[in-house]
Parts: C-alpha cells; sequence; structure tokens
C-alpha cells in the first residue's frame, strides 16, 4: 500500500495504482483525454501531467505506477502551463465546429478547455484536413476533429477483439484508420462512439438529429438479449433518438452491443398502432371495443381446454403475471414462454440460471462452451470471457460449431457424442478441468432445444458434478439465454403443467380452437390457419400474418416493466416515450381483454400487478439483486441424437421483431452476416 | 590531441580491410574468453571504472546501465544495439560498421555475457544497405571461426547475434521505439517505466546500448579502465569519434580525446574554418538535435558532456556541425525544424501537434514574413513542447530553436523588419 503526499495531503492507495488514481482518492480532478480505466494506458494525449518532486519533467499521472513516498503536485504554476499548452496544442489543428458537431454538448474536448484552456487562438498557420474513413453503416467519421487518443483503437483491439483498426502514418499525418477500407466487424463497435472524446466518431443514425440537450433521459433495461444491459434511452417528443450505455459493473460494465444501441429505428417501423380484427377475411382497423368484442364472440362456449397461450421473448414479467391471470380465469393449461421449445422449466430454479454471475465470469479458470456461440447470443458475456481470457489462465473449449469468438478455443468436437466422453473423462480437456480450481460450463439454448434437451441438460449437469464446478461460494453451472422474457417466464412458471401443451403441440393444426400469441414471433405460425389467433404484440412482424385479432402493445421503451436476465436478475425498464397512436402497455390490455371478456382478473394497478408478481415469485420484488438458486442433478439422462450442437443464434442483428424492422440491423445483416451487401467504398460518399 | 597509441579505431579511414583476420591482426578477439570468464560482476565493474559515457546521445554512464539488467532471469535476455544513426550530421557508426566491424561483434558479444544475455540484436537503419553487408558478412565469420554460437569464442558461454534492418525512420533510434519496431510494430516509444532493463525486447529485460559504445568496450577490457580513464577530463573520459560536416575545409571522422578544444578539433583536423576562425557563424556541436552555439561560445569551448551542458549545448552524437557567415542560420534551422515534423512519431499531443506549427512558423521567420512578437511565440510554443513528451524527440525538435531564438534573435527581428519595410514600400 504506497503512500504518497498529493498537494501536501497524504494518500494511501492500493498496490499497483497509478499516481492520476491516488490523485482522485486525495480529490483532485486530474483531466484526462486518452486514459480510460478499462483500456491499456497510452499516455499519449499528455493533459494529465503533474509535478513531481525529484523529476525534471512534469509526469504523465495516468501511466506513473505510485510508489510510496512520492510528493506529486497538481496545482502549479508548471502544472497549469503545461495543461494548456497541450490544449492549445490539441485545438491548433481541430476544426473548432462545435455549433455543428454532434458530440457538442458532452465533449471532454469543450468540457476541459472550457476549465483549464486558453481563451483565444494564436495559431494563425492553415489547419490541416483529415479524410473521413468508411466503418460501416453504425459509424460516421470527422477525421477532422480526431485528437488521436487512442482510445478506439485500443478498444477495438482488447475489448471488441478484431484487430481491424489501427493508425496510419506518422507525426501530423498520423490517421486512425481500417487497415483495408472495410467495416468494423464486432459487434460492439458501437462503443467507440461513446469512446470517442470528441465528435470524430458518431453514430450515423443519429448524426445532426438532435443536440444533447434537448433529449429527455430515461434509465432503462435493455431486451435485445438476454444479458439486461443498463442503457439510457435517449428521446425528444414522442421519439426513442438514441440509446446510450449505463454503467453496471456486474452485468455489462459501460458497454452495449451494436444491437442494442442500433436497433431503436425498429421501434418506429412497422408498429402496430391501432387494433385490427378480421371480417370476411380481410384485417381491418376496429376500435378496441370492437376488437375485443370480436374475441369475446369467438371465445363464448370455448372450453378453457381449447385456449392456448405462446409467449414471447420481449414480454416483461408484468404482462406474464396478466396471462397467468387471464389463462386461470379461463380456465387453459396451455401456457408456454418456450417458443424454441427448450426443454428447461418446472424444476428448480438452478438448471436454467447463469449461475456463475457474468460479474464472475472473471473468477473462473477455465470454461467448457457447449453449443453456443457466446458472440452472437450475448456479445457482452463473450466480452466477459475475452477479458478474463487477456488475464491469462483461462482456457476455453468447445463443444459444438466452430465460430470466432475472439479468443483462441479448443475445439473438443461437435455433438453429445464428445459430451458424453468428456462427462465419462475419456477427453485430453478432462485434464484442463480437472486441474482447474473454478471451472464453469456455459450451456446454449442449440442443445436444449433439442428433442433430447433434457439429455444434454443431464450431461451437462453430471459433467458440473465430476469436475467440482459446484463448490462452496462456487457455482460453473450456466445456462445462457438469448430472449430476455424467458428467465422472467419460468421464474412465474409459465410452463404447461396438469396436460398443458407445450408451444409446438399448440401451434399444431386444429390442436386448439383459440391460440392467444403474446409478442409471439419466432415460433412455426403455419399451423393456425383454421385457428382463432389473437395477436398482442409491437409489430407487424411474423406473428401477425396467422392473426384474427391484432392488439397493438408497448415496445419495451414505452412501458415501466420487469425484465429478468439470464443470471436471474431483475431490473426494471422505464418508460422513456408513450406507445405509439392507441397501442397500450401489454398488462393494460390484458386487463381489459380480461374484463371484456367477464373474467375476472382483480390486478388494476402496476402496484397491484407487481404485488401479485412477488407473491408468484419473491425474488422478483428485490431489485438487482441475484437470488442463488441451489445445484442439484438437473435433466433426464437419455439416448442423444449423433447430430452436431447446431447454434441458436443464426443471424445476430435479426433476432426479434424491432431489430428485424430496423433498417439499421436490416444493413448490418446484409453486410456482416449474409453478405449480399456489397461495401461502400471512398467514392460511394 | 589524442597519441596514436592510444586510438581504438585503428581502422576506422579503411586502409586495412574489414574481414576477421585483418581485425584480429589488430587485436580484436584477443583473449575474448578470458575476459569472459572473469564473470559478470567483474566486466560491469571494469566498465564502471572506465568511466564510459553512452555515446548515442545522452551520456548516461555504461557501467551503470549494465548493471540494472536482472540477475537472475528466468527466460531470455537481450541485449540490442542501436545501429540506427539517423541524427543529421552523425555518420560515427557508419565508419564502424564499415571498416571495423568485428569490433562491434565482438563488444557484443562481451556486453552480452556481462548482462546474462542469451542473444543480441543490432537494428541497422535500412539507408544502410552496404554497411548492412559488411557486418552481416563479418557476424558470419564470427560464426564461421566459432567466436558465436554455441561455446562462443570458446568461453563456454552460448550467444547469437542478429542483423535486423530498419526501414529508415529516426524515431526506430529512440531506445523503445527501436524496440517497437524490432518486434514488428509501429515505430512508436513506449511509456516509461518501465524500463526496457525490466521489460524491454519481446517483454524480457534488454538494455539498447549505441555501436560506438559497444564497440569501444572490448579494448577498454583489454586495455584496462584505468587507460579509459586516464584519457580526457573526470566524468568524461575517453576517446570519441567526432564527425565534423559543414562549412570546414576538410570534413572528417576522427577520433579523438574527450574535452579536445572544439577549435583545436577544427584547425587541426579539419583544415581550418572556411575562410579563417573569424568567418564562423555558428556551431552544432552534437548533432541536429542540440542548440547551437554562436562563435563567442566557441572560441574556446572543450568538447564534452559536461563542458557543453554548461553552455547551454550538448555533445549529443559528437556530431559537429560548422556554419560559416555565409549561412543563412534561420533558413537552416528552419529545415532542422521540418526534419523533426517529418520525423514525429505522431503518438502523444505536444510532439505530434508543435512540431508542424514550429516548421510553418520557422519557415515564415525564414522570409521574414512574421511579426516580432510572434518570435516570442515561438519561443512559447517550444516551451509547451519541451519536456511534455514520452520521448526526447519533442525536446530535440525544441532545442534547435530555442538556440536560435538564445543567439540570434536580432537577425530573426532584422529579417521581419526588412520583409515589412520592403512590402510598405510596394504598397506605397
Amino acid at each position: 500500500m504506497p503512500k504518497l503526499t498529493i498537494d501536501g495531503q497524504e494518500v494511501e492507495v492500493p498496490a499497483g495504482s497509478t499516481v492520476l488514481q491516488a490523485c482522485e482518492a486525495a480529490g483532485r480532478e486530474i483531466p484526462v483525454f486518452c486514459f480510460h480505466p478499462r483500456l491499456n494506458i497510452a499516455g499519449n494525449c499528455r493533459m494529465c501531467l503533474v509535478e513531481m518532486e525529484k523529476s525534471p519533467k512534469p509526469i504523465a499521472s495516468c501511466a506513473m505506477p505510485a510508489a510510496d513516498g512520492m510528493v506529486i503536485k497538481t496545482d502549479t504554476e508548471q502544472v497549469h502551463k503545461a495543461r494548456k499548452g497541450v490544449l492549445e496544442l490539441l485545438l491548433i489543428n481541430h476544426p473548432l465546429d462545435c455549433p455543428i458537431c454532434d458530440q457538442g454538448g458532452e465533449c471532454d474536448l469543450q468540457d476541459i478547455t472550457l476549465f483549464y484552456g486558453p481563451d483565444h487562438s494564436r495559431f494563425k498557420e492553415n489547419k490541416r484536413p483529415v479524410p473521413d474513413k468508411y466503418l460501416g453503416p453504425l459509424i460516421s467519421t470527422h477525421m477532422t476533429r480526431c485528437i488521436h487518443c487512442t482510445r478506439c483503437i485500443r478498444f477495438i483491439n482488447e475489448v471488441a477483439g478484431v484487430e481491424e483498426l489501427g493508425a496510419c502514418h506518422r507525426g501530423e499525418h498520423m490517421e486512425i484508420t481500417t487497415w483495408v477500407e472495410s467495416a468494423l466487424s464486432s459487434e460492439l463497435s458501437g462503443n467507440i462512439i461513446d469512446l470517442c472524446p470528441v465528435g470524430a466518431l458518431n453514430s450515423k443514425p443519429y448524426e445532426y438529429r438532435a443536440r444533447t440537450w434537448e433529449l429527455r433521459k430515461t434509465e432503462s433495461i435493455d431486451v435485445m438479449d438476454a444479458v439486461g444491459s443498463n442503457i439510457r434511452i435517449d428521446a425528444r417528443g414522442s421519439e426513442v433518438m438514441r440509446v446510450l450505455p449505463r454503467l453496471h459493473e456486474d452485468v455489462n460494465e459501460e458497454w452495449i452491443s451494436d444491437k442494442t444501441r442500433f436497433a431503436y429505428d425498429g421501434l418506429k417501423k412497422r408498429r402496430l398502432d391501432v387494433p385490427f380484427a378480421k371480417t370476411d377475411g380481410r384485417l381491418g382497423q376496429v376500435s378496441w371495443r370492437d376488437a375485443f368484442a370480436a374475441i369475446k364472440e369467438r371465445l363464448d362456449g370455448v372450453s378453457g381446454d381449447r385456449i392456448g397461450f405462446v409467449v414471447g421473448d420481449l414480454v416483461d414479467c408484468e404482462t406474464m403475471v396478466l396471462v397467468k391471470e387471464l389463462a386461470a380465469g379461463l380456465g387453459s393449461p396451455h401456457v408456454d414462454c418456450r417458443q424454441d421449445g427448450m426443454k428447461l422449466g418446472g424444476g428448480a430454479r438452478g438448471e436454467y440460471l447463469f449461475n456463475t454471475t457474468i460479474a464472475g465470469i472473471e473468477r473462473a479458470d477455465a470454461c467448457l462452451l457447449i453449443g453456443t456461440n457466446p458472440r452472437y447470443e450475448a456479445p457482452l458475456i463473450n466480452a466477459r470471457l475475452r477479458k478474463r481470457q487477456r488475464h491469462g489462465g483461462f482456457k476455453v473449449g468447445r463443444i459444438g460449431t466452430p465460430f470466432d469468438l475472439t479468443y483462441p478455443v479448443t475445439e473438443l468436437g461437435a455433438g453429445a457424442q464428445t459430451l458424453g466422453e468428456l462427462a465419462d473423462g475419456q477427453h485430453s480437456f478432462a485434464d484442463v478441468l480437472e486441474q482447474a480450481e473454478r471451472p464453469m460450463l456455459i450451456l446454449g439454448q442449440g442443445p436444449l432445444a433439442r428433442p433430447d434437451g433434457a439429455a444434454a441438460l443431464a450431461l451437462a449437469s453430471r459433467l458440473a458434478e465430476r469436475f467440482g464446478m459446484i463448490g462452496e461460494g462456487w457455482n460453473g453451472f450456466n445456462v445462457l439465454h438469448t430472449a430476455a422474457a424467458r428467465v422472467g417466464g419460468l421464474d412465474l412458471g409459465l410452463v404447461p403443467r396438469d396436460g398443458g401443451k407445450t408451444v409446438a403441440e399448440m401451434v399444431a393444426p386444429g390442436a386448439l380452437d383459440v391460440v392467444f400469441l403474446i409478442g409471439a414471433d419466432e415460433v412455426d405460425l403455419s399451423g393456425l390457419k383454421d385457428t382463432f389467433t389473437v395477436y398482442l404484440g409491437t409489430h407487424g412482424d411474423r406473428g401477425v400474418h396467422a392473426a384474427d385479432v391484432i392488439l397493438p402493445g408497448a415496445a419495451y421503451t414505452e412501458k415501466h416493466a420487469t425484465y429478468v436476465n439470464t443470471e436471474g436478475r431483475p431490473q426494471r425498464a422505464k418508460l422513456a416515450v408513450f406507445p405509439p397512436g392507441e397501442a397500450k402497455e401489454d398488462w393494460k390490455v390484458l386487463r381489459a381483454l380480461a374484463a371484456a371478456l367477464g373474467t375476472e382478473v382483480k390486478l388494476d394497478t402496476l402496484g397491484q400487478v407487481r404485488q401479485r408478481m412477488a407473491e408468484l415469485a419473491p425474488h422478483l420484488e428485490r431489485i438487482d439483486e441475484i437470488a442463488p438458486a441451489p445445484f442439484e442433478p438437473f435433466g433426464h439422462e437419455g439416448e442423444m441424437g449423433g447430430e452436431p450442437f447446431a447454434p441458436t443464434v443464426a443471424d445476430f442483428y435479426l433476432t426479434n421483431p424491432i431489430a428485424r424492422a430496423s433498417v439499421v440491423m436490416q444493413q448490418c445483416s446484409e453486410l456482416f452476416v449474409q453478405g449480399t451487401r456489397r461495401e461502400a467504398t471512398g467514392t460511394h460518399g | 590531441m589524442l597519441h596514436d597509441k592510444d586510438r581504438i579505431f585503428t581502422n576506422l579511414y579503411g586502409d586495412q580491410g574489414p574481414d576477421l583476420d585483418a581485425a584480429k591482426s589488430r587485436g580484436d578477439w584477443d583473449g575474448t574468453a578470458a575476459l569472459i570468464q572473469k564473470g559478470r560482476g567483474w566486466l560491469v565493474d571494469q566498465m564502471k571504472a572506465s568511466g564510459l559515457r553512452g555515446r548515442g546521445g545522452a551520456g548516461f554512464p555504461t557501467g551503470l546501465k549494465w548493471s540494472f539488467m536482472p540477475k537472475e532471469a528466468n527466460g531470455p535476455v537481450y541485449l540490442v544495439v542501436n545501429a540506427d544513426e539517423s541524427e543529421p550530421g552523425t555518420c560515427k557508426d557508419r565508419e564502424i560498421m564499415r571498416h571495423e566491424p568485428q569490433k562491434l561483434v565482438e563488444g557484443c558479444l562481451i556486453a552480452g555475457a556481462a548482462m546474462g544475455c542469451t542473444a543480441g540484436y543490432i537494428y541497422i537503419r535500412g539507408e544502410y544497405v552496404r554497411e548492412a553487408e559488411i557486418l552481416q558478412r563479418a557476424i558470419d565469420e564470427a560464426y564461421a571461426a566459432g567466436l558465436l554460437g554455441t561455446n562462443a569464442a570458446g568461453s563456454g558461454y552460448d550467444y547469437d547475434l542478429h542483423l535486423h534492418r530498419g526501414a529508415g525512420a529516426y524515431i526506430c533510434g529512440e531506445e523503445t521505439g527501436l524496440i517497437e519496431s524490432l518486434e514488428g510494430k509501429k515505430g512508436q516509444p513506449r511509456l516509461k517505466p518501465p524500463f526496457p532493463a525490466m521489460v524491454g525486447l519481446y517483454g524480457r529485460p534488454s538494455t539498447v546500448n549505441n555501436v560506438e559504445t559497444i564497440a569501444v568496450a572490448p579494448t577498454i577490457l583489454r586495455r584496462g579502465p584505468e587507460w579509459f580513464a586516464g584519457i580526457g577530463p573526470e566524468k568524461n573520459s575517453g576517446t570519441k569519434l567526432f564527425c565534423v560536416s559543414g562549412h570546414v575545409n576538410n570534413p572528417c571522422n576522427v577520433e579523438e580525446a574527450m574535452g579536445i578544444p572544439l577549435r583545436e578539433l577544427i584547425d587541426r583536423h579539419c583544415g581550418g574554418v572556411r575562410g579563417g576562425w573569424d568567418n564562423l557563424l555558428a556551431v552544432i556541436p552534437g548533432g541536429s538535435s542540440v542548440p547551437l552555439m554562436p562563435k563567442s561560445v566557441c572560441d574556446d569551448i572543450n568538447m564534452d558532456f559536461d563542458s557543453l551542458r554548461a553552455v547551454g549545448s550538448g555533445l549529443g552524437t559528437a556530431a559537429v556541425i560548422v556554419m560559416d557567415k555565409s549561412t543563412d542560420i534561420v533558413k537552416a534551422i528552419a529545415r532542422l525544424s521540418k526534419f523533426y515534423m517529418h520525423e514525429s512519431c505522431g503518438q502523444c499531443t505536444p510532439c505530434r501537434e508543435g512540431t508542424g506549427w514550429l516548421w510553418r512558423m520557422m519557415t515564415r521567420m525564414a522570409e521574414g514574413r512574421a511579426r516580432v512578437d510572434e518570435i516570442d511565440l515561438l519561443w512559447d510554443v517550444t516551451k509547451e513542447i519541451e519536456g511534455h513528451t514520452i520521448c526526447a524527440l519533442g525536446d530535440a525538435a525544441a532545442w534547435p530553436v530555442q538556440g536560435l531564438i538564445r543567439h540570434f534573435r536580432p537577425e530573426i527581428e532584422r529579417r521581419i523588419h526588412e520583409y515589412t519595410a520592403a512590402r510598405q514600400v510596394a504598397a506605397e
């Protein structure tokens, strides 16, 4: 624990700290551009210079390790001169086009110049222009504004793990660029927009649309995957203008995936904003009253046993409570939240959670991936795995389809046979798991969604026991979900019981008379042609094609809602904008429908719904807390098919109705996944 | 005046061949094994006692630098020889590699042994094509003669030596920039600490030394540190290669004793300043990066680290650039500013942005197209760069301009007035 004197004040900081951290511990603010706590130290902006006793030159505090007995001064003539000098030099070639710059109002260079910089320019020469670069459909560049802090380079190389960004040329001709003009292929690339301390890297879809001070900021939760990234939704009027990450050390740190950040334009397209009902075989706009009347008419005389509920991937817990109540009221046992048909739920909670927790990955020392592609299914969990990998002493093995995860992975085999061998300790990777102190496994949806999913679960749980993945203070058994609604649904028990039908059975031709699709778009609905189908959701996506009545609902940005992430962490999204047109929050729609159908559901306010939710699953009340779930042998041992474990997410950019409606996500998909889009070159503007 | 018997580089002018046999006849590789077998501690102590200071420019005591290398290192440890001789005006290492390559090769082995290195790398600048060929031949000869490789020179010590050609960037002569380049990366200096002695080439302990420093080491060890320390003034001992260029009658490389008076160096070895000593305008005593000295200082200055530092300049690489009164001194310094702008790596702010600004202002000053108060601005900018950068290139860019303003401000002002006056006449 080195002890330093900062401006006459003694501070003690943990070993391995830098002088900058020591200064912050002493309450001194040091301006920085290139320094970022989650990236390697570059020390190139020279903004953080401070005076150190016995050093003739000022030192870069971000790069200097704190040592015992150092005497640091941060408020001297020399320091002020150095800061002013560095700022003057940063500004001489900076265009000073703040009035038209997207970064204006949230620009580090603006803020720091205001406090530490010169008040006028002494530079009489011509400024240096820099040609803009093409980085793909997500990021626009204004390279003349670049101050060469290299945060973007370091992020793309270190965190995102694709070596696609670097610096070319030298001296004042140095430019940040992709080596060969091509789009950044990382799913985390949007984070460099936040990292850029100036307006050199901007969000392409957001560019020139708004000024930061006009925006209403709402802290919320993302639903694009099951990570539950913490986000901030910036809206103006009734429109979501952009989505930014919010710090949560245990979930997304301060990153979000490109889908989370850029899919918001899908919230404005293909929206269902009025109810529809079929008359004479054609869908037409109707009033809420008529829509409910049409449902009531059809339900008249239908026994509960002939009614089913399919719950989709983006549905919030409040809505699921209402689904449960409504189904009970109608006497239907057919409720299922597992569109992909995975063989989880109904048993102990530990079987379907990411028990290690996302932050816990950093404590693991070996990892086995079973039929999962975390880079597509949960980019931020993949980023954690990569972070752990970079610290060293972390071996990752995979059973399943090979895919570049941005870190070295040992390929063990394709499917159940390898899993079986490993569980019996007959595979070379068994030694790695054997020797690891805290091994973990991640079981993907691919194996679980197969007909033999229960056997895969059983094998994985046997493997977890065999290699000591379960112990005091450590649970290495993890299931990685892809749907934001799934864990909440399983927690609330939205799985068929007492002869209830699963999703696949419900959508079979003639299985039921009436099917309610609650935001369900990821299931084959061709069997519902002759079934009366009610769709409640946000987008004119797959689900509406089979619908006889369409009820417009609210998207995740338009309601106060609870989501449980793959770790089992309940978090609350907040209303940022109101639902469009006549659309309403889903739970209210179901409540009104229940009333129209004459079914008694005594939940009239959000408070009452949440109270009921707490009765059904008490841990959902404790926001942001993970209720630990004990391990026990899960699944049912059985024969498994020989086909390889296929990945669940084939196209990262188009996994849900919002993303599919998004033009930006379509472009990304065409460019990065399907490869059908020609890359724009420099002459494309 | 250095006696012939005290010269280390007896073949500096290439009178004999650079090959191994000729080198051996000059005394190279004599008793190398015995020297190495005296052990690391003895070698380092001898170097410390000799008072040898690094010949690359900074003048850091070599023995002390060698002693920084960890005593116990589990794994490879490297010696890196900086043969990226790019400082304008400097051409001493070139002559060593052309004519005395075996001195460097032997030095690499001995220095490697003194620091427990497992291998050595010589990083030679790309423009030295022939020199690289000669040096490679010398290394091959040494391998063939069993002087390198397993049981090098019969000392029982295994040592490999590699030659690596750079691509011609001045910044790759900075020790950590050189290491980056050697690793195959963009030549950008690293942050220090950690110093190369802890984390250097490929993340292993390394020491970077100049060619001349390494090449003189075997002779020092053979003749004894007392001999070397006895030449030149205290704390600046030994012999040194001086490269005198510019407005002298006979530009040359010469090995001389440290502390030789500048005037004696020029008069005795270079046939004097063109047009006589009184025609001297200024001298840059240590390569382009040190501040120039006007004639008044040159009259009685001695050429060693401490004397030159005392007058606000430096010995640097001992590349003496002589300028007589026909020199356009402002334009000359403006040209140096252009060089530093061109060679800045672009990594850190003051150097990247400041060197370009300096050059642009210097260009205007050379024409007189400026205002007098801009001279103060120019001074301010050099102060904003100096001492605020990761490596010393920022300082190197600032110092020549500072030297110019310090000693030739009236000349700059005169030009500005002349230019302004001419414009006024034209306007009228």
